[in-house]
């Protein structure tokens, strides 16, 4: 396995810090999928059903969590037993935790506990760019960014030491372009040891008022300490190109000002800062005595400016720092090498002469898959809802329903918010609402929400996407699976017994393949006065594609009349107009033969011989 | 030395195994090398790009104008990340579209393919190959983004040798599957040396 191996390898942020956390013989991995985040632990899941597979027990224990707060809370419980710990999580994961995570740092641990955080600068698969960074400084816990897959590695195995040092939990902050970058990994000899945690019992971790009064004072000395560490930490590095101007930066932004400096021929001094929280006050009032003017280079929100700009004036530096609204460097997005090119020649007085191209062409948004059960569910939804029904959606593939023809997407917040705002929007208004939820989104945030619509009667249709997997992510067990991240069997819950047990009286199941059956069961819970909820349970079309028999379907063109309720209404990406024909490209067609129900011409039918 | 191409496509078509092999024959030859890629969302059909850099390289984003080539799987694609190659660079681009589905329902219109070609001459240099049918003839039309790989090696962009390639290959997939990929490799070779040798 690839990921085991010694020597330099190709590894994705990710995996790197896979890596480096089981170099740094972690005991216990916890996360809720999400991306950017997604691969560090699908790697420890690979490494232990490989183990198991070649006939070795892992030495360490990985969990899919219901959501990124009980994977905290899972891997908290393990670290203060003195056990390693990892939790990763996408950015706004660390929102769903926050509320263990804040107390946390009070309590501290024993065992290392690192906590990832993967950010999404410019929202590449994610409803905001919040910047965690902000976390660091909110609970006042110690941060490392790294800039390269080799530093994800590094950082990790400094982060497990760091935090027994401190007795804190470590946050290890990437983005999205650290940990979807491949680059050469230095990858070491390693050893990992079974080890059992032993909880001892202190009065200091049950955070009652008079127990948290305790605690955070004792939670701003460990700060202190953490911040001598800062000054002398190997991860705040000086670089010297002569001249008198300095550039501060951290994270991938690095990468972008020193590929500058060489390009430009740019003379400065250069300060990255690998451990970000807490900053090493002292080193960056040395570095800024050597300037005449700063330049703060770092994606998001003012972090590091807003506190260097508070050093400097504590300390009477004389110094102009800029940094956010400077030229190209903006709040919002993620940098490119052009953005902070162009800031640094404007900064350094140089020509920035890129000619303007502009492109303009038709957009590839993603769609539901050929063959998607959404789809069906979609189409079958809106043959019968009134048309100004609202659409409260949720986080998964399915927000794809987004898009035309089907737009199944009028309200998203974040995991969890299309039944919290049916609840809201059923009562605000007279008209119709049906919320749609994944079925790991539903596990992950979705039950709190149907017990508050259960408890008050609200009036809305709840369907529940139940495709078996969490899609969208990469195809990760939950807690509806049979097998869980280490390939081990466990209790798979029966959705309908745990939506029939809250109290719901109106349920339904239907496979949503089955338009007709999908249609009359949207109908019923429509007309029904209260909550209703439908399960739509279909498989992923993607699980188990490489077994499955391969039959596609073909238009009898005698039949066809053109209709175009295939293309317009149905719009499976399969069918496309081949000059006035419409036709079903077989490379695409997955053989769902739900375009046969929907065709009222009986025109489609399944195509007889297989296709190579 | 620094070295940076993009290999752009439609969720599907390979674009990231085929960066994957590239970056891996790079290590073998004892190159650094950094690849940049999106998930998520970029999966369902969209547009996916993947950008390959060798040499003394840190950042995962190529700078406009910058790339030394763009290996397309698709002709729109090709046009849509034309910003980011050098003018005396090359787009390798396939010349089968893909009609994004918004097209079908009447949203925007697919630019006549020699409208794309022209946009892209009137920049750089660019070579149209037709990946599907060389993919075809190989075996397999699974391995379009192999037949682009053998073709971008004939270029000699990369200083890598093509023997680190095909043993990258053989490593990357099944045994049953290496065959009609060292194939669609080689293909893909011939069909750009094929073309040059009319050129001259």
């Amino acid at each position: 396995m690839e990921l085991l191996g010694v020597g330099k390898k190709i590894l994705l942020g990710n995996e790197a810090i896979a890596r480096g956390a089981l170099e740094a013989d972690v005991d216990i991995a916890t996360t809720y999928p999400g991306t950017p985040s997604s691969e560090i632990a699908d790697s420890l899941s690979a490494v232990a059903r490989y183990l198991k597979s070649i006939g070795e027990e892992p030495k360490f224990y990985f969990q899919y969590s219901v959501n990124e707060k009980v994977a905290l809370e899972f891997a908290a419980a393990s670290a203060v037993s003195g056990l390693r710990a990892l939790t990763c999580m996408k950015h706004v994961g660390m929102n769903v935790a926050s509320d263990a995570f804040m107390t946390y740092a009070y309590v501290g641990c024993k065992g290392g506990h690192v906590i990832v955080t993967a950010d999404d600068p410019s929202c590449h698969s994610s409803q905001n760019e919040q910047d965690n960074r902000l976390y660091a400084k909110f609970a006042s816990l110690p941060m490392l960014e790294p800039s390269s897959p080799q530093e994800a590695k590094d950082m990790t195995m400094e982060a497990f030491k760091l935090s027994e040092e401190l007795e804190l939990p470590v946050i290890l902050r990437t983005t999205t372009r650290i940990s979807h970058t491949r680059g050469v990994v230095e990858c070491n000899e390693f050893e990992m040891s079974k080890k059992h945690g032993k909880f001892e019992k202190n009065g200091l971790m049950v955070t009652v008022p008079d127990v948290a009064r305790k605690l955070h004072p004792i939670l701003l000395e460990k700060m202190e300490k953490a911040e001598r560490i800062s000054e002398e930490s190997k991860f705040n590095i000086i670089e010297d190109f002569g001249g008198e101007d300095g550039i501060i930066t951290s994270g991938v932004s690095y990468n972008y000002v020193r590929e500058a400096i060489d390009d430009l021929g740019i003379k400065c001094k250069l300060l990255k800062l690998g451990m970000s929280y807490p900053l090493p006050r002292k080193k960056i009032i040395d570095f800024m005595n050597g300037c005449r003017r700063i330049l703060i280079v770092e994606e998001l929100e003012p972090f590091l400016e807003e506190q260097i700009m508070a050093i400097a004036k504590e300390e009477g530096v004389n110094v102009i720092i800029y940094g956010k609204g400077y030229s190209s460097l903006s709040r919002c997005y993620e940098y490119t090498p052009d953005i902070v090119g162009k800031a640094m020649a404007d900064f350094f007085g140089m020509e920035w002469n890129k000619k303007e191209m502009s492109i303009n062409v038709a957009p590839r948004p993603p769609v539901l898959c050929p063959g998607c059960p959404h789809r069906a569910t979609y189409y079958a939804v809106k043959q019968v809802a009134p048309p100004d029904t609202i659409y409260p959606t949720d986080i998964g593939c399915y927000t794809l329903g987004l898009l035309p023809p089907y737009k199944t997407a009028d309200f998203l917040l974040c995991m969890g918010s299309s039944f919290g705002s049916a609840c809201g929007f059923s009562h605000a208004t007279k008209q119709k609402v049906i919320a749609f939820i994944g079925d790991s989104t539903f596990y992950h945030a979705g039950l709190p929400p149907l017990v508050n619509a259960v408890h008050h009667n609200h009036d809305f249709v709840a369907i529940i996407l139940d495709n078996s997997t969490t899609a969208m992510t990469g195809h990760q067990p939950h807690p509806g699976s049979n097998v869980d991240g280490m390939g081990n069997e466990t209790m798979a819950m029966d959705m309908e017994s745990v939506v029939r047990g809250l109290g719901v009286k109106h349920i339904e199941v239907v496979d949503p393949r089955n338009i007709e059956q999908t249609k009359e069961a949207v109908k019923r819970a429509l007309e029904f006065k209260g909550l209703s909820v439908i399960i739509s349970k279909a498989p992923c079309i993607l699980l188990g594609r490489k077994k499955r028999e391969r039959v596609t379907y073909e238009i009898d063109q005698d039949k066809c009349k053109k209709c175009k309720i295939c293309i317009t209404k149905f719009a499976c990406p399969a069918f496309y107009f081949d000059e006035e024909d419409i036709k079903i490209n077989e490379s695409l067609c997955t053989g769902c033969g739900v375009c046969v129900q929907i065709c009222p011409f009986n025109a489609i039918g399944r195509k007889s011989e297989g296709i190579k | 030395m620094k070295k940076s191409i993009l290999i752009v496509g439609v969720g599907g078509q390979g674009v990231l195994t085929a960066a994957n092999i590239l970056a891996k024959s790079a290590l073998k030859e004892g190159y650094n090398v950094i690849t940049s890629e999106l998930h998520g969302m970029a999966q369902r059909g969209g547009n996916v790009e993947c950008a390959v850099r060798i040499g003394d390289v840190l950042s995962p984003i190529v700078a406009d104008f910058s790339a030394d080539a763009i290996l397309s799987f698709e002709p729109l694609e090709a046009l849509r990340n034309l910003k980011k190659v050098k003018e005396e660079g090359i787009v390798i681009t396939d010349v089968n579209p893909i009609i994004p589905p918004l097209i079908s329902l009447g949203m925007g219109s697919y630019m006549p393919v020699e409208e794309i070609f022209e946009k892209i001459s009137s920049h750089c240099k660019l070579l149209k190959i037709n990946a599907d049918e060389i993919a075809r003839k190989a075996g397999s039309l699974l391995a379009k983004n192999i037949v682009m790989l053998g073709a971008f090696s004939a270029l000699n962009i990369f200083p890598i040798k093509e023997g680190s390639i095909l043993e990258v290959i053989r490593e990357s997939f099944p045994e049953r599957y290496v065959e009609v990929n060292i194939k669609a490799f080689e293909m893909g070779k011939e069909s750009i040396n094929e073309d040059m040798n009319e050129s001259i």
